[in-house]
């Protein structure tokens, strides 16, 4: 710290503290101490002061014992001369401006002023499957500011959040020193794939309105979050940072030094503080440093550099005049190269030679038929995409070419049929290594701005936006960053890279008939392939950064529970990293077929979780069901009095049979904690002849999310058939029939479930 | 003449006044000359055969004692004379928190549960849905037993670092109960008994360990619970903070016990009627010696002095009573005091003066005899003269760095830690650790080698922490205000304004050093610094060391793995032998040892020398004094003295005003 923002900081603390306890009271009287508070779709309360004091909070009469912990924390600021020491007062004072934000934010909300209505602005949304979906957190026509956000998207975003993809996130307050600055720093963030938070404002003015001055696409899929426009919405940031480390962590509330070393130790965040810093920021900043992160202001404030409460320095001032720079855009980049050295954020950045910015920030900007310049795929055209490995002399590395005319002719909106072909050579590569390759076009392609990618192999559906054809992007393009990031990405096993862009009639023909045979081909191979035809299984501890004692034991016939690695993705890995996360676990004896225990796979787990866990099977729920870290596709639990199973997808947010939603369920059911009868899983294991199958497979489950059985309808459908009970599919209830236990029983005996009549589950 | 016995100005002026009218210890130093033998440490007086003394061509005593004998039993039985001070003062404790658990004790209450709970977890002591009052008792007859147990282990050494323990106990110094090493220290330095220099001193550093992490921990854990673990306060010191207009009690001694009741008491209407009812316009509390740390520690009562500065006190004629209980108290107050209307009052029931009023303190009746005595200076008032010296010389001062408040200070209530010290040892903003303790010496200037050896350490960017008449010393000429940052290295100044400390930590009274312990264990267990106490960039610097119990305080900070530095001629001086075995001897074993010199310049640089080479075994970045200093308030207001802070920009250091756009 230094005297003079302690100062200022204690003061802010002090006066939001007051406020909060005003805003407490009056909210008691007006509408009772049992009115509900609560934020949209948590299983954590109102996280921050769950994580600080442990404190469930539900009701408004529980906030008074809050604001009274927060006053605790104040003591008066320090002196001019002859002061006492400040630095652990102030960032107690932060932590109670914490407390006291998050209170007042839970009043808002059981008052229903959350999320801030802010005029104009439309939030992208989380998964579609179609860009001409409408999204926004709240599902409705926007006009709002996100607020907090939810489980759901934590957990989306979980998987990126521990390998690295997504560093961490800067908590931006205030307003820019002007919109094109706004801009600027966000396309930096989003190029590093830093999730930006958005809140605060100077006179009025927020960096939220900035943006939507500039046209800058905000919600989810874009990375940036706009909070609300008061610094009192920032504390969603720090509710994001604690809901990691009690999700990702396994730590539980009121374990606040714990998770506040999480956050410093495994969370990349900073504060960015734009404009003038007043007393009340200089309060959220003191609340900010107790979890490690550093603030950078933009503007002339005393810098405090010893660091030890902060990795590196704790408040760092770059007085935005003064940053070298022709442009405020470039001022703007080199701000944020100095938070990332801040932060120690090591990021990654492969140089893709387009038009338009890159950055896997940018993969989840749709475009929308407003937008369209071209697209490639959908309804009106096909897309296919095919990737093989061929000899090293049949490749000419770097070689990009578009066969076939350009989409010059078309109109504005047209669509047309697209083949891109990849042909890679390397002495490491492998035949089975193809699609796991050919399924990071989809990452790769959708980060270029203003170019959406959706769909896979003979499905695919490209769009290109109006802007970025303007910007001089051509299909031509698609070739340049598919050669730059499988160099950049596959450098270990892709020597060679060439790509060819089909869209002349004859060509798109014969090329599209070459991939299906390989797709068909692949199916075949991957199908042969089980748990009992190889030598050993792959390990994954990717997410051990943020699940310390969690290991995916990964099997060709059960894929990690983020659904995003299989057993070949994991070989794959191994080959590209061999002292990566996924290491080869040789399978050893087997000591319960039925069960899927293997002495290897034990023997691993136990050393990789740090002697937590000792035996691990890999095909029941019941007897040591494997642990899971947080990020997990689905959560499956056993109904007991249904004598089966239900799996709840983490897109549906509705209450379950279990008697809690996937939220509150995934709350009990991550940190590598093994808990038999509940697990946590991949969305594709369902289809598995391993699912479960010491507790009888797919014929177990009594209730499934109806997201799962409409996305996967034609695979479930096949599996139905395997397991000798084509109606199965329609036996199994789900949310549009049945939300609790009660409704559950009659169900199942009406529609003849086969579970009613297997042997007991426990 | 005086400016030669004294750094401080305000003894100056009382000296003056007294010269060729009251004799005063500066003045019997110039008179008594030190016996050259017995200060080197080789007269010896164990048996009716001698003294012998090995001087000459003399090589040993009538039995046959070598030099190295007689100087390790001398040095021994001064650790054992130390230990014992400090330990039964832990004892003195120990046996009130048992009074207190009983309700037996008038006055007293547990003021710090967390502490006494913490402390119960050392000790073993279950703590979860039990009332304090049992915790309390539990842990208070825990104590006692640690001085007289009859087997196991001091309970603390636990709280070494685990390479620690393991020293200790492959060098068979782990000390089992207080009061057996300090017997089994007086027997075999007894006639005829252990006559191997480097064995004897072995059992040395075993009765300093028991005091350092028995006695001297226990007691100042217990002060903590039940009188507050110290937090940061303000206050003044020196013999202006005496009043002209109100009854002056000056507590001098080392005990919190008694002083506690006393500061409670001189807040008593009833009393504060009494002293208005006597012409007084209030009572004002000074403290003398370590009495004064402890009750600035935890009530910001501001000390009159430091050891030397005891009869100077007495001598301003404007001391209502001057009340002592143990150790550190000179015979002579009792002849000053009769010079002029101060009551000398000795409270301890083993301590007794003559010449002195004796009202035996008892803590079953604390609060009454508390009472008694400020009734007995309130009465005293009207006896004072018409003329009072008080020179009007203070200081300001930030007190109160418990290593509890040490560990908050770097992160607050969720986040404490010794994670930025140790980091900032590391990138070399903080050059190192200092602690510079100990007494007054009357054979050297008071207090100059102190301050000297603070400033140039501050100025080297070593953050010093001082305990006892050290710390007094150093507040004295305004070391321990934050603003005295401005002092420092630049590395050292930004740290300290992180924090908002100044540059010198007041750690509390000399058997506080226990604090010091801790806070190297802490250090040593943060990590980055190594493992274990001697791999730590730390010195420990005693310049006017006095008391016996000082060298106990360097023995156990050297067996602790700590090289202690000492002013003064060495003690053991007349025996090279000796002098290798405590230096290089334990340095090889325990990692720490013992050197003595006189000169502060050399204790500057071998301290500094010691630091430099440490960081370099933990390869740590070289220290470089201009590396570091670009943060902090300090950079904005050299920038305010050029400009207007209005005229200052919001996003420019440049002086024109840029309006933002937002």
């Amino acid at each position: 710290m230094s005297r003079y923002i302690a100062r200022a900081a204690i003061r802010g603390a002090n006066m939001i503290v007051g406020e909060a306890e005003q805003m407490v009271t009056s909210a008691v009287e007006d509408l009772g101490a049992d009115t509900p508070v609560a934020f949209t779709n948590t299983a954590y309360y109102l996280p921050v002061i769950l994580g600080f004091t442990g404190k469930e909070v539900t009701t408004l009469g529980q906030l008074p014992e809050v604001v009274d912990h927060a006053k605790k924390l104040l003591v008066d600021a320090p002196a001019k001369s002859l002061w006492l020491p400040y630095l652990g007062e102030t960032l107690d004072a932060g932590a109670a401006t914490l407390l006291a934000f998050e209170a007042m934010e839970g009043v808002r909300f059981a008052r229903g002023q959350q999320p801030e209505p802010i005029q104009g602005l439309n939030l992208t949304g989380t998964s579609f499957t179609s860009p001409d979906s409408n999204g926004g957190a709240r599902g409705d026509g926007g006009g709002f500011a996100n607020g907090p956000i939810d489980d759901i998207q934590l957990r989306a975003w979980g998987i990126q959040l521990v390998d690295g993809r997504m560093p961490g996130f800067a908590a931006i307050v205030g307003a820019a020193r002007s919109n094109e600055a706004a801009v600027s720093i966000v396309r930096e963030l989003q190029k590093r794939n830093i999730l930006v938070f958005l809140s605060g404002n100077v006179n009025g003015r927020s960096i939220i309105h900035q943006l939507m001055e500039e046209g800058v696409e905000m919600g989810y899929d874009t990375y940036i979050v706009p909070f609300g426009t008061d610094t009192i919405s920032a504390i969603y940031a720090l509710g994001f940072a604690t809901r990691s480390a009690l999700t990702f962590g396994g730590m539980t509330g009121g374990a606040v030094r714990d998770i506040l070393l999480y956050n410093k130790y495994r969370v990349f965040a900073f504060v960015l503080a734009l404009g003038e810093v007043d007393d009340l920021k200089y309060a959220a900043a003191a609340g900010a440093i107790n979890y490690g992160f550093p603030v950078i202001a933009d503007t002339l404030i005393p810098q405090i550099l010893p660091t030890g409460v902060t990795t590196y320095e704790h408040v760092v001032s770059m007085p935005f005049d003064d940053i070298e720079g022709a442009t405020d855009a470039e001022k703007a980049r080199r701000m944020i190269q100095r938070c990332m050295e801040v932060r120690g954020v090591k990021v990654k950045i492969t140089d893709v030679p387009i038009p338009v910015p890159y950055g896997s920030a940018f993969e989840g900007e749709r475009v929308r038929k407003a937008d369209l310049r071209v697209e490639f795929g959908g309804s009106k055209a096909h897309a296919f995409e095919y990737l093989r490995m061929v000899d090293t002399d049949q490749v000419e590395d770097g070689r990009i070419t578009v066969v076939g005319p350009d989409f010059a002719d078309l109109p504005e909106g047209g669509a047309m049929n697209l083949g891109i072909v990849i042909e890679v050579a390397g002495r490491k590569m492998q035949e089975d290594f193809e699609p796991v390759l050919e399924r990071q076009v989809h990452y790769f392609v959708n980060g270029a701005s203003g170019i959406q990618h959706v769909g896979q192999r003979d499905i695919t559906w490209v769009r290109f936006s109006k802007g970025a054809v303007d910007k001089g992007f051509s299909i031509k393009n698609i070739g340049d960053i598919l050669y730059a990031r499988y160099h950049g990405e596959f450098g270990a096993i892709v020597d060679k890279v060439q790509v060819t862009l089909y869209t002349d009639p004859a060509e798109f023909e014969k090329w599209l008939g070459r991939a299906r045979d390989a797709y068909q081909q692949r199916n075949v191979r991957l199908a042969d392939m089980v748990d009992e035809s190889v030598e050993e299984f792959y390990s994954c501890t990717l997410c051990q950064s943020f699940a310390p004692n969690h290991v995916c034991v990964v099997s060709p016939e059960r894929l990690g529970l983020c659904g995003a690695y299989n057993w070949l993705d994991c070989k794959a890995s191994y080959q590209i990293n061999p002292t990566g996360p996924n290491q080869p676990i040789p399978k050893g004896i087997p000591l319960d077929k039925d069960l899927g225990i293997w002495q290897g796979s034990n023997a691993f787990a136990y050393q990789n979780t740090h002697q937590t866990v000792e035996r691990v099977s890999l095909y029941s729920i019941m007897q040591d069901p494997m642990t899971a870290c947080g990020c997990f596709e689905c959560i499956a639990i056993i109904i007991p009095e249904a004598n089966g199973v239900m799996v709840v997808s983490r897109e549906d947010p509705s209450m379950t049979p279990a008697g809690m939603t996937f939220s509150t369920l995934a709350g009990v059911c991550g940190g590598g904690i093994q808990t038999p009868g509940m697990m946590g899983m991949g969305k594709y294991y369902l289809l598995s002849k391993k699912f479960i199958s010491a507790e009888g497979g797919l014929k177990r489950v009594v209730w499934m999310s109806s997201f799962l059985k409409d996305t996967m309808a034609e695979d479930l459908k096949a599996v139905c058939e395997r397991e000798g009970d084509p109606e199965l599919l329609d036996k199994i209830a789900d949310e549009r029939y049945v939300t609790t236990v009660d409704e559950l029983l009659p169900f199942l005996e009406e529609h003849g479930h086969p579970a009613l009549a297997m042997e007991s589950i426990l | 003449m005086p400016e030669r016995m004294t750094a401080d100005s305000a003894a100056c002026e009382v000296l003056d006044y007294c010269e060729g009218t009251i004799e005063t210890a500066f003045d019997r130093a110039v008179s008594v000359k030190p016996c050259a033998i017995g200060g080197r440490g080789i007269c010896c007086r164990v048996c009716a055969m001698g003294p012998c003394r090995i001087t000459g061509t003399t090589t040993r005593g009538v039995c046959g004692a070598t030099a190295a004998t007689i100087a390790a039993r001398n040095f021994a039985r001064s650790v054992a004379g130390g230990a014992a001070a400090h330990s039964d003062h832990g004892r003195g404790m120990a046996q009130t928190l048992v009074a207190v658990a009983k309700g037996e004790a008038q006055g007293y209450r547990i003021r710090d549960e967390v502490k006494l709970r913490s402390v119960a977890g050392y000790l073993g002591i279950k703590t979860d849905g039990r009332s304090v009052n049992d915790i309390a008792l539990d842990v208070a007859e825990t104590a006692l037993a640690e001085f007289g147990k009859s087997s196991g282990e001091i309970a603390y050494l636990t709280r070494a670092t685990p390479i620690r323990q393991e020293i200790w106990h492959k060098e068979k110094v782990a000390p089992r109960s207080v009061d057996r090493e300090i017997v089994e220290l007086m027997h075999r330095t007894s006639m005829g008994v252990d006559q191997d220099a480097e064995h004897i001193l072995d059992q040395a550093l075993c009765a300093a360990l028991a005091d350092g992490w028995g006695g001297s921990m226990l007691a100042t854990d217990i002060s903590d619970i039940l009188f507050g673990t110290p937090t940061p306060l303000q206050a003044q010191v020196n013999l202006g903070v005496l009043k002209d207009d109100e009854v002056n009690i000056v507590l001098h001694g080392h005990e919190p016990t008694l002083s506690e009741m006393i500061v409670a008491a001189s807040s008593d209407p009833e009393l504060l009627d009494y002293a208005k009812s006597k012409g007084a316009n209030g009572i004002n509390l000074a403290g003398i010696c370590c009495t004064a740390n402890e009750v600035l520690m935890r009530h910001g009562i501001s000390p009159a002095g430091n050891f030397l500065s005891q009869e100077l006190a007495v001598a301003t004629g404007a001391v209502e009573a001057m009340v002592v209980d143990v150790q550190c108290i000179m015979q002579a107050l009792a002849d000053v005091a009769s010079r002029f209307h101060t009551k000398l009052i000795t409270t301890s029931p083993k301590a007794k003066i003559e010449g002195a009023e004796h009202i035996e303190f008892d803590e079953h009746h604390a609060y009454d005899s508390a009472k008694n005595i400020v009734r007995t200076a309130i009465d005293n008032y009207p006896n004072r003269g018409a003329t009072t010296k008080i020179p009007q010389t203070d200081e300001a001062l930030v007190a109160g760095f418990s290593h509890e408040y040490i560990r908050y200070m770097q992160g607050g209530l969720y986040r404490g830690s010794f994670r930025p010290l140790n980091d900032a040892i590391a990138q070399g903003r903080i050059r190192g650790l200092a602690a510079v303790v100990g007494c007054n010496n009357a054979r050297v200037a008071q207090d100059a080698p102190t301050v000297k050896i603070i400033r140039e350490l501050i100025r080297n960017d070593v953050l010093v922490a001082v305990t006892g008449c050290a710390a007094t010393g150093a507040a004295k000429y305004g070391f321990l205000r934050p603003e005295f940052m401005a002092e420092a290295g630049a590395g050292l100044r930004e740290v300290c304004e992180a924090i908002g400390i100044p540059p010198v930590l007041h750690v509390g009274s000399c058997v506080d050093n226990s604090r010091i312990l801790t806070i190297l264990t802490e250090c040593s267990t943060e990590g980055g610094l190594g493992d274990d106490v001697p791999a730590l960039p730390a010195v420990g610097i005693c310049p006017e060391y006095m008391s016996e119990k000082a060298l106990a305080i360097g023995a156990y900070c050297a067996a602790s793995g700590a090289y202690v530095l000492f002013g003064l001629p060495s003690p053991v001086g007349g025996s090279a032998e000796v002098v290798n075995i405590m230096l290089d001897g334990w340095m090889k074993r325990f990692g720490g040892g013992i050197e003595l010199a006189p000169d502060s310049d050399e204790l500057i640089m071998k301290a500094l020398e010691h630091i430099d080479e440490k960081r370099r075994e933990l390869n740590l970045t070289e220290y470089d004094p201009k590396r570091y200093g670009t943060s902090g308030d300090r950079t904005l207001e050299e920038l305010f003295e050029d400009v207007d802070e209005a005229a200052l920009g919001l996003y420019s250091v440049n002086h024109e005003p840029v309006k933002s756009e937002v």
